[in-house]
């Protein structure tokens, strides 16, 4: 991480974290001991007063943590796209039909016989990150995938038709 | 009537009258201490219609009240957390109590009341209201600012200084004289760091022993561990509100959260009990001529508050607005005031006119602490504040560091 992230102990209340952005503002979170937590927002004149508290259940936390999760992963899946020649990333989604659909991730095997791995899955319109072997599909996920053409064509064919050996 | 029913008729009324007013304090945006300190005196000794089968019932529920408010303030503190804190910050800490308490002292023998009755009012003028004052931060949404821990971290050392300073002043209070005093000290220094030892490497043995599973259990166990060591506290002179202080820092973890759930309604009835039972045992008939000189006090030591918060921040780094606001932060004081003056008033041979006294400031700066607290966040006063650092600045063309 290349930005400082400060902590500050609050006795009697919790901690609050806290970031200076490269434009010069800061933002911050306070973490209640009782699991509240607060998004604070700082007054760019006065920078040790805050002018906006914003509570957030932890739907809210979630849900905006998932946000940025999500726009920072595909910006940087793209980045390596060009960083590394050769190699490529693609969405590949999990038609109704499929013989994957309610089965696990590792049941497809795919990483092993296509050394291409998958990264994500986007399931309505939120992003679930590196996925484990024991993540059950369901109809309508779209798998993120990174590797060789080889190797994603070799994923594509075992999701949509099963298995490519046989 | 019986006496019973009597007392069941007065507690209820007047119970249910607080509750009208808790609720036309919130209404206003005030703390509802004052409120309850007005209501104690209206309903006291010379009040408009003075009480008298319940008196009993208030002294004992008072009692609990300080108890409970001081377990309470245990538990919202780690000792590791205690122990950071001295360290950081103990210069702003000893700050704090010079400028805060030497006033009160001061105004003590100024009038001739001696000196038991100035280490009193020294007390009195020292601690400001943690409870006030976190309530007014997350009110005013301040909880993220960056002078915020700097408020918070004297609060705490001025908590912990209070577990030294109660035993000391219930010893003075008693009229032990120097061996005595010294040996109540010492009693009470000691337990002070052998439970915050203990607290810091066995907290969690002492948590595990309360199941935190069973809220009833729970329940009973903490209150009935609290009063126990409350109640040893006071039997060894060292004050039963310091007992349930340690009592707090030494639970921890679950068991310290789960407490303070179920333990603050419980606090928030007595504690209410204790503020009327202060007001009850003061005579509004002694107001009028303390009020002079409690104004005197309080605008005097709401000004050394300004400056305590000011220099604290400006140690931590913090810009001219900051600095000001953890000042006007810091002036309301509260119920630790009130506890220390409910101390000495049940000492006979102290000065009869220290109570009112300590009423009347109390009122006033916890009445005016929170509304100046707000002043910073006025447009005008930032204002004030960007013109006046300009003008300070403009006839030093190159900025220099300090």
């Amino acid at each position: 991480m290349r930005v400082r992230v400060e902590q500050t102990a609050l006795p009697g209340i919790g901690v609050r974290h806290d970031i200076v952005t490269e434009s010069g503002r800061r933002v911050g979170v306070v973490t209640h001991r009782t699991g509240r937590r607060d998004l604070v927002l700082y007054d760019e004149d006065d920078p040790d007063a805050c002018i906006a508290s914003i509570p957030l259940n932890d739907d809210e936390a979630e849900a905006l943590a998932d946000i940025l999760g999500a726009s920072l992963m595909l910006g940087q899946l793209s980045g390596l796209r060009q960083q590394a020649a050769g190699l490529l990333t693609e969405q590949i989604s999990i038609p109704a039909g499929s013989r994957f659909v309610g089965r696990l991730l590792g049941d497809t095997k795919a990483r092993t016989r296509t050394s291409a791995s998958i990264v994500a899955v986007l399931r309505d319109g939120q992003v679930i990150a590196s996925p484990g072997p024991e993540f059950v599909f369901e109809a309508g996920d779209v798998v993120v995938v990174v590797g060789t053409r080889q190797g994603l064509d070799g994923v594509t064919a075992i999701l949509a038709d099963g298995d490519p050996d046989s | 009537m019986h006496d019973t029913t009597v007392l069941l008729i007065e507690v209820g009324a007047l119970l249910f009258g607080l509750g009208l007013l808790g609720r036309l304090s919130r209404r206003i945006g005030l703390s509802p201490i004052p409120l309850y300190l007005l209501a104690g005196l209206a309903f006291g000794h010379g009040g408009l219609v003075p009480l008298s089968a319940s008196e009993e019932f208030f002294a004992i529920g008072a009692e609990i009240g300080v108890i409970l408010l001081l377990v309470m303030l245990g538990l919202e503190y780690t000792a590791s957390e205690l122990i950071g804190n001295l360290r950081s910050n103990a210069p702003a800490g000893l700050l704090d109590g010079l400028l805060n308490a030497l006033p009160g002292a001061a105004l003590a023998l100024l009038l001739g009341w001696g000196w038991v009755a100035a280490l009193v009012l020294a007390g009195i003028t020292w601690v400001s209201s943690s409870g006030v004052i976190a309530k007014v931060l997350a009110d005013l949404g301040r909880l993220g600012n960056r002078e915020t821990p700097v408020i918070l971290s004297i609060l705490v050392i001025e908590d912990l200084a209070m577990a030294l300073y109660l035993p000391l002043l219930t010893a003075v209070l008693a009229g032990v004289g120097l061996m005595g005093g010294a040996q109540t000290m010492a009693i009470a220094v000691g337990t002070v760091g052998v439970v915050l030892m203990v607290a810091i490497r066995y907290g969690h043995a002492i948590s595990a022993f309360i199941s935190v599973k069973d809220p009833e259990a729970l329940l009973l166990g903490v209150l009935g561990l609290t009063l126990f060591v409350a109640g040893v506290a006071a039997q060894l002179k060292v004050s039963a509100a310091v007992g349930a202080f340690l009592v707090g820092i030494a639970l921890s973890g679950p068991v310290a959260h789960h407490a303070t759930e179920l333990l603050s309604p419980l606090r928030d009835l007595f504690a209410a009990v204790f503020f009327v039972f202060f007001g009850l045992a003061t005579n509004p008939e002694d107001m009028p001529p303390v009020l002079l000189p409690a104004l005197g006090l309080a605008v005097v030591t709401m000004a050394t508050k300004i400056i305590t918060g000011y220099v604290a921040a400006k140690r931590a780094g913090i810009a001219v607005p900051g600095r000001l606001r953890a000042g006007l932060g810091l002036m309301p004081r509260g119920e630790f005031s009130i506890v220390i003056a409910g101390l000495a008033v049940a000492t006979p041979g102290i000065e009869p006119q220290l109570a009112p006294l300590a009423t009347a400031y109390v009122l006033i700066t916890v009445v005016s602490g929170p509304m100046l607290a707000r002043l910073p966040d006025f447009a005008w006063f930032k204002g004030l504040i960007l013109r006046r650092s300009r003008a300070r600045r403009r006839p030093q063309p190159l900025p220099t560091t300090d």
